[in-house]
């Protein structure tokens, strides 16, 4: 995450053997190394998926509607990203700041839908430890969640940079790689809630 | 020279101000040092390892015997198992990626120098924590493969297993970084004219086994991670109460370990395919498919995980297909045991030392695949899960294989690292102690096993016969104790008074003797263009006009940085301060990290 490092373009750095980014094709390999981990927790809720003993059920507690809507959300800010970067590699600085913060308000918002669906279903009695389901969906969505806020932060730390000029279209490629990998969370996302929420 | 040099890196006069030499080995980020780092450190875990191997085989020379408690038994084959895997065989091979593979594509360093310096850090903080364990007499004691539920509150209560999991689980990140950084090195940085079929051999392996690193550590970081919770926040992923399922450990685990095991053989398969062309005068028989079957050994390693499992009642589909799968590997790997007898086939051969450990390895590393192919028959294997040839099996595979190749590796590279050969008399009579040492601890392993004496069971009854036997494989550990302390003999001895060396001392034919022994900071004084595979042999002399020719102006160097020790630490206690129970403890390990990567993140290199 040391994206600070590519904008040391120095005229020095011999140009590389396949004429890619180093960096980008570092966080490429980086986010295989991630689908396999995702690929490995999304297995393991569909192993135990049904094998609970006890109850509250993935039937009694999911609320489709309300999570369709946070997954519209999401969705919606990987636009965001595409039209920030777009104005930030035109130059238009305080358009790309504008879709900037309006990817960081729709990844609040929908942290926040998480939230607001742990505590419900906490109420309803579903913790970690109630069953099966309980402790395979809160640790998938859960580490979800995780690369959801860390790509917030990232944004936010990018957000400031833009604001100081630190950010240009000569070192756009910072923001690109911050884009990469909020698609992949997306994508992540797509896959759970198919397979986890609208699946019965 | 000297102040030549320093005006040509400007970053680097920070550094000049007289540090101490500890501070600057803290924050070097040239891939060199790190390299020495880990292969010191794999080597002093090493011994340790091999303390624990000594002690389990003390207790194992005599029926009934009472010198160890089954409990501390229980921890040492434990952490002999973890040790030499994660500690020992796999940072070995990282020390060799580290210090030759960049040289070897005629780079400066690494892709991400800082990264590399952090998957050091957050390797020896883990391997430290993981050993800390002994001085509470709590070191773990589930076994390396740690089945579920032996992992489990109920059956593993106390601090035990709460080391292996937290510990692994860092020694895994630091393996990803270092799996992520190398793909990205060799792909981006080679010389001009270095196209992929010219790689040498090595880097081919390092390449294949990086991209099993990035694949395999998730998966294993997810199971780690489902014990973890179940530990400390009352998951209940492999309570069988709840209906959780051992299996799914067994599955998860397997598919991590599996491709593991080619982790630990593809760069000693490198290793050797750089060792015996040079010291047979031939190019290496069969380039292109020594390339490819190293990628459908990869491939393939992907699809075998479940013959680990054969005994755990999967049906008859699952355990066809698994033995087939299993079969199907050992093609691409019988190809390039006689790509390699091949290319010593009408060679002149120079028998070094480091090429006797090479063809010792051929030996015994081909009877540890035989026996991987008699177990990959599921039917057969039932006789033999869980025995002693198993055990004696994967000795001859990790021990004949990586281990022997590592020392082939050592004495071939040593001058390269050091500017001194090592000792040629004491190499050889060092590589014959080893190896009958070695040969005379497992051999027996397999009658051992065929006899029926069980794995992992402190001792042993007087009724199985199985003394003299066992005495002989205990006889060899002493044999092969004395090799390793004559190897740090030499070693040692060699530092001060091994022969000067010069460039190239084998005449090989690969990049990284196109330079200085040892290398200066800047590996090359220019890039040279490659427009073979044997730059040394085919293009000696415009190659060495540019490396060894005048340096380059407005050379860039990454300049040390503290901040990837720093981060290291937040990245370790975060798991360490799970041991507190304390839900938000591990958070304050958490915010030191954040806090090192803004900061790495901000830093000018």
């Amino acid at each position: 995450m040391a994206t600070a490092a590519i904008e040391q373009h120095h005229p020095a750095h011999p140009p590389t053997a396949t004429g890619l980014d180093t960096w980008k094709v570092g966080f490429w390999v980086f986010m295989g190394s991630e689908t396999l981990f995702f690929g490995s927790l999304i297995s393991v809720y569909m192993v135990y998926k049904g094998t609970s003993v006890v109850g509250p059920f993935p039937s009694d507690v999911f609320d489709i509607p309300l999570t369709s809507i946070s997954t519209f959300v999401l969705l919606m800010s990987s636009l965001a990203v595409v039209l920030a970067l777009e104005f930030l590699r035109a130059g238009r600085r305080s358009l790309a700041l504008f879709w900037t913060m309006v990817i960081i308000v729709l990844g609040a918002t929908f942290l926040g839908f998480q939230a607001y669906e742990f505590t419900h279903f906490y109420h309803e009695g579903l913790t970690l430890g109630t069953n099966l389901f309980g402790s395979s969906f809160f640790v998938l969505t859960g580490f979800h969640g995780a690369h959801v806020t860390i790509g917030v932060i990232w944004l936010l730390m990018l957000w400031v940079d833009m604001f100081r000029g630190r950010l240009r279209p000569e070192n756009s490629l910072r923001f690109e790689i911050a884009g990469l990998y909020w698609h992949f969370v997306d994508i992540v996302w797509i896959v759970i809630f198919t397979l986890i929420y609208l699946m019965e | 020279m000297a102040t030549a040099e320093s005006h040509i890196y400007a970053p680097a006069t920070h550094t000049t101000k007289k540090r101490s030499v500890v501070w600057d080995w803290m924050t070097t980020v040239d891939h060199k040092k790190i390299g020495i780092l880990y292969g010191v450190t794999a080597l002093f875990f090493f011994i340790v390892g091999g303390i624990e191997a000594m002690l389990i085989r003390i207790q194992l020379a005599k029926p009934d015997n009472a010198f160890l408690s089954p409990d501390v038994y229980n921890q040492l084959f434990t952490m002999h198992g973890t040790t030499m895997i994660f500690l020992v065989a796999m940072p070995i091979s990282v020390a060799l990626f580290n210090y030759i593979v960049p040289l070897q594509i005629g780079a400066r360093d690494v892709a991400f120098p800082r990264l590399n310096a952090l998957s050091y850090w957050v390797f020896l903080f883990g391997a430290i924590f993981m050993n800390f364990s002994f001085v509470l007499g709590a070191a773990p004691n589930g076994g390396w493969f740690g089945y579920a539920p032996l992992t489990s509150s109920q059956y593993g209560p106390g601090l035990n297993i709460d080391f292996w999991v937290l510990g692994l689980q860092a020694l895994g990140a630091a393996s990803i970084m270092g799996g992520v950084n190398f793909i990205t090195t060799i792909i981006q940085l080679r010389a001009p004219g270095l196209r992929l079929m010219r790689l040498p051999l090595f880097t081919w392996m390092t390449l294949f086994t990086s991209f099993l690193i990035v694949t395999a550590l998730p998966v294993f970081a997810v199971a780690l991670f489902l014990v973890t919770f179940d530990r400390f926040w009352g998951t209940n992923f492999f309570v069988m109460q709840a209906g959780g399922d051992p299996m799914v450990w067994q599955h998860l685990f397997w598919m991590f370990g599996h491709p593991e095991v080619y982790i630990l053989i593809l760069p000693a398969f490198g290793i050797i395919s750089e060792i015996i062309p040079t010291f047979s005068r031939k190019p290496l028989f069969g380039y292109a498919v020594m390339v490819y079957s190293g990628a459908l050994i990869a491939l393939i390693s992907w699809g075998v995980w479940a013959h680990h499992m054969f005994a755990s009642g999967m049906g008859p589909i699952a355990d066809a297909f698994f033995t087939i799968s299993t079969m199907i590997i050992a093609i691409p790997t019988g190809v390039k045991i006689f790509n390699w007898i091949a290319t010593m086939w009408g060679g002149s051969i120079r028998f070094t030392t480091a090429m006797l450990y090479a063809v010792g390895m051929l030996i015994t590393f081909t009877i540890g695949g035989v026996s991987g192919v008699m177990h990959a028959t599921s039917p057969h294997d039932l006789q033999q899960t869980d025995t002693y040839f198993v055990v004696a099996h994967f000795h001859y595979v990790i021990v004949g294989g990586t281990i022997l190749a590592v020392f082939a590796g050592l004495y071939f590279w040593f001058p390269k690292l050091t500017g001194r050969l090592m000792n040629e008399r004491l190499g050889k009579l060092q590589f014959w102690i080893y190896f009958i040492g070695f040969n005379l601890t497992f051999m027996p392993q397999h009658w051992i096993g065929l006899l029926g004496m069980p794995r992992r069971i402190y001792t042993y009854s007087a009724d199985l016969n199985l003394e003299a036997l066992n005495m002989l494989s205990t006889a060899g550990v002493p044999i092969q104790g004395l090799g390793v302390i004559l190897l740090a003999g030499n070693i040692i001895w060699s530092l001060k008074r091994g022969a000067i060396a010069g460039d190239n001392p084998w005449n090989a034919a690969t990049l990284e003797w196109a330079t200085t022994s040892p290398p200066a900071d800047h590996n090359f004084n220019q890039i040279p263009t490659v427009h073979s595979r044997e730059p040394l042999w085919v293009e000696a002399a415009q190659v060495r006009a540019t490396t060894l020719g005048p340096i380059e102006p407005h050379m860039h160097m990454p300049p040390n940085s503290y901040w990837p020790i720093f981060t290291a630490v937040g990245i370790v206690a975060t798991f360490i301060l799970f041991m507190t129970n304390i839900w938000w403890m591990p958070l304050l390990g958490l915010a030191w990290t954040v806090i090192g990567t803004i900061n790495w993140a901000y830093e000018p290199t």
